[in-house]
């Protein structure tokens, strides 16, 4: 009866015994999260399909946020949000959070868990392939199309076929030079980007439960790079304290069995490992930071659902202060809540965002923006011939606005050491 | 559901992403306005790197002018074909330019389960690499029944993965179909 933790959780939602790997099973879904994007098109097909008195299966369920295109003058992408604000008022959605009011809180992925949306052992599916992010939260997350996401909303229900497990250890005390964007991209180095496809990926080691929550984040986020259905980081203390911190709401933690059956299993020690990057035009095109060091950049950017964390910019910030950006630097929270504790943080007495702004650097409004190219007035687009370096999680062709653009991904520290010379740097030289 | 599909081929490479399938700052149009949602038409297949497109020489053209139908019914694809994003605007988007069938190596789950569940276009897999064996513009003629493709320009046939658990959700149209003929909604 062994299981693995993705397999129980699995078992308690679809209200079976055991799952096995390779079983078409229904589950029953926690939550539902949508946005902007896909948010208007879920709505219409389910209105098509379950006729004009359509009901939700539980509105309580339903998580809106609004983070895409958000800060444009596009009239397509503006009547988007104003179809999700519609909705929301005739449905009386609490969960919406609707930009230009004190509610708007930016990025989903991160906004869910700020919210105390992700809870240990539940099921949450969402209409965007990162929603595996909440996995960090030792619970199963997917990302679903509209379709999908119109069925669900109707029924609370979803079918999936259950995955089978991929586990990678991490051991070792993390070097101060390392982020867990090293870790992944490693990861997607070792497997490519359809490595795990249709299977889960489970982080485990010392050195993993030594990361804070966004730091956990990032690996579970990135999972999608590797075409797994989810990622998945068991919870412990340091997950009940940061739930707790926000919602009373309950939940149940699991744990994979010890003789649970893998696909396959991987082992790493961090502490011989060294900053690396994604080569363009893929997240698996891996190398050493040191091998690519002194490309020329044409610009630097920091933020997304990936490397808009808190954490990212206290990285950032470290190697940043009382220095000057050589290349035009973005700077995207990826939430309010992070942008505002940007300004509680500090340096030596020196906020964060005054950190960046002194060095130079653009500090924009929390949303989406450029990791995803988006409508043409997106701060921070890529452009034709431009050379990047970003903490966002895709580099494929065009995915930051220019098919002609080179983008380089990599941690927070790398980006920022990068900042300052104008080409892609290791931040050893700066630490 | 026609079960004998006839067309030309349009060839790509591997990793085709969504991004490269429907470019995000085309994802603001209407999927249900008739005249609107044509964009996705137009522009689909418009981010694939032009040395790429249609493959082995690349520079061929998928969609002409301000068209929003192509000349090609299928998609002969390599791995991991419509990894990326969740947006289902890019099976969509296949299908408002004409595709009728995708035929890949592998595929990417959330891209395999919209063009299923949304009902947009065929999935088919293949255990051989194919993007290699058929050139853009060739004629291909598929038994959905029968899991067989015919390239007639070439004389070869090819036996496809059968579609499993999942044909009888492409049987009834989309998953909404199938839920209401199993008893599952009303």
């Amino acid at each position: 009866m062994s299981m693995t933790i993705t397999e129980k959780i699995l078992s308690k939602s679809s209200g079976k015994n055991k799952v096995e790997p390779g079983e078409n099973i229904w589950l029953d879904v926690d939550v539902l999260m949508t946005h902007d994007v896909c948010g208007p098109p879920t709505i219409e097909i389910w209105k098509r399909e379950f006729g004009n008195d359509a009901k939700i299966w539980d509105k309580d369920k339903l998580v809106i946020f609004p983070d895409h295109y958000i800060f444009t003058k596009n009239p397509q992408a503006n009547r988007n949000v104003e179809i999700l604000r519609k909705f929301a008022s005739e449905y009386e959605i609490d969960n919406y959070y609707d930009v230009g009011t004190e509610r708007y809180k930016g990025v989903c992925h991160i906004a869910l868990a700020e919210e105390g949306y992700d809870l240990p052992g539940t099921v949450l599916f969402g209409t965007d392939s990162h929603t595996c992010t909440s996995g960090a939260f030792g619970m199963f997350s997917t990302g679903v199309g509209n379709t999908d996401a119109a069925f669900i909303l109707g029924t609370g229900k979803i079918w999936e076929k259950v995955p089978e497990s991929i586990k990678f250890t991490f051991d070792g005390e993390m070097p101060a030079y390392l982020t867990a964007k090293d870790l992944i991209l490693q990861v997607l180095g070792k497997i490519t980007t359809d490595g795990a496809t249709y299977r889960a990926l489970e982080f485990d080691g010392d050195a993993v439960f030594s990361l804070s929550i966004d730091e956990r984040m990032t690996l579970t986020n990135m999972a999608i790079e590797a075409g797994a259905m989810n990622g998945i980081i068991a919870a412990d203390a340091v997950t009940e304290a940061y739930v707790k911190e926000r919602t009373n709401k309950p939940y149940e933690i699991f744990n994979s069995d010890a003789d649970a059956n893998y696909k396959s299993q991987y082992r790493f020690d961090v502490s011989k490992m060294e900053p690396h990057v994604a080569k363009p035009h893929s997240p698996d095109n891996l190398d050493t930071v040191r091998n690519v060091q002194g490309t020329k950049l044409t610009k630097c950017y920091i933020g997304s659902c990936t490397g808009g964390k808190l954490s990212d910019f206290i990285s950032a910030a470290k190697i940043i202060f009382g220095n000057k950006v050589k290349v035009p630097t973005f700077i995207v929270p990826a939430s309010t809540w992070v942008a505002k504790q940007m300004e509680v943080e500090t340096i030596s007495g020196v906020s964060l965002t005054q950190i960046f702004e002194n060095a130079g650097c653009v500090v924009a409004q929390s949303s989406c923006a450029a990791c995803l190219g988006g409508p043409m007035d997106t701060i921070g687009r890529a452009t034709d011939g431009e050379s990047i370096i970003s903490t966002t999680n895709r580099n494929f062709p065009g995915r930051m606005g220019s098919k002609k653009a080179a983008v380089y991904l990599a941690s927070p520290l790398t980006v920022a050491a990068s900042a300052l010379t104008g080409a892609i740097t290791d931040p050893r030289d700066y630490l | 559901m026609e079960k004998i599909i006839k067309g030309k081929a349009f060839v790509l490479g591997d990793n085709i992403d969504t991004d490269q399938i429907i470019p995000a700052e085309h994802l603001v149009y209407s999927l249900s306005d008739p005249e609107e949602s044509k964009k996705y038409g137009h522009y689909a297949l418009s981010g694939v790197p032009l040395s790429q497109a249609g493959l082995p020489g690349g520079g061929l053209t998928f969609i002409n002018g301000d068209e929003h139908t192509s000349e090609y019914s299928f998609l002969i694809g390599g791995a991991n074909f419509g990894c990326g994003s969740s947006r289902e605007h890019a099976p969509f988007a296949l299908q408002v330019a004409g595709v009728k069938a995708v035929i890949a190596e592998s595929y990417a789950r959330i891209f395999y389960r919209n063009s299923v569940d949304g009902g947009f276009i065929l999935p088919f897999e293949t255990s051989v690499k194919l993007n290699d064996q058929v050139k853009t513009g060739d004629e291909l003629e598929l038994d959905v029944n029968s899991n067989v493709l015919k390239n007639l320009s070439s004389g070869k046939t090819c036996n496809l993965r059968p579609l499993g658990d999942i044909l009888p959700i492409i049987e009834a149209g989309d998953i909404f179909k199938y839920a209401r003929l199993s008893g599952m909604i009303v």
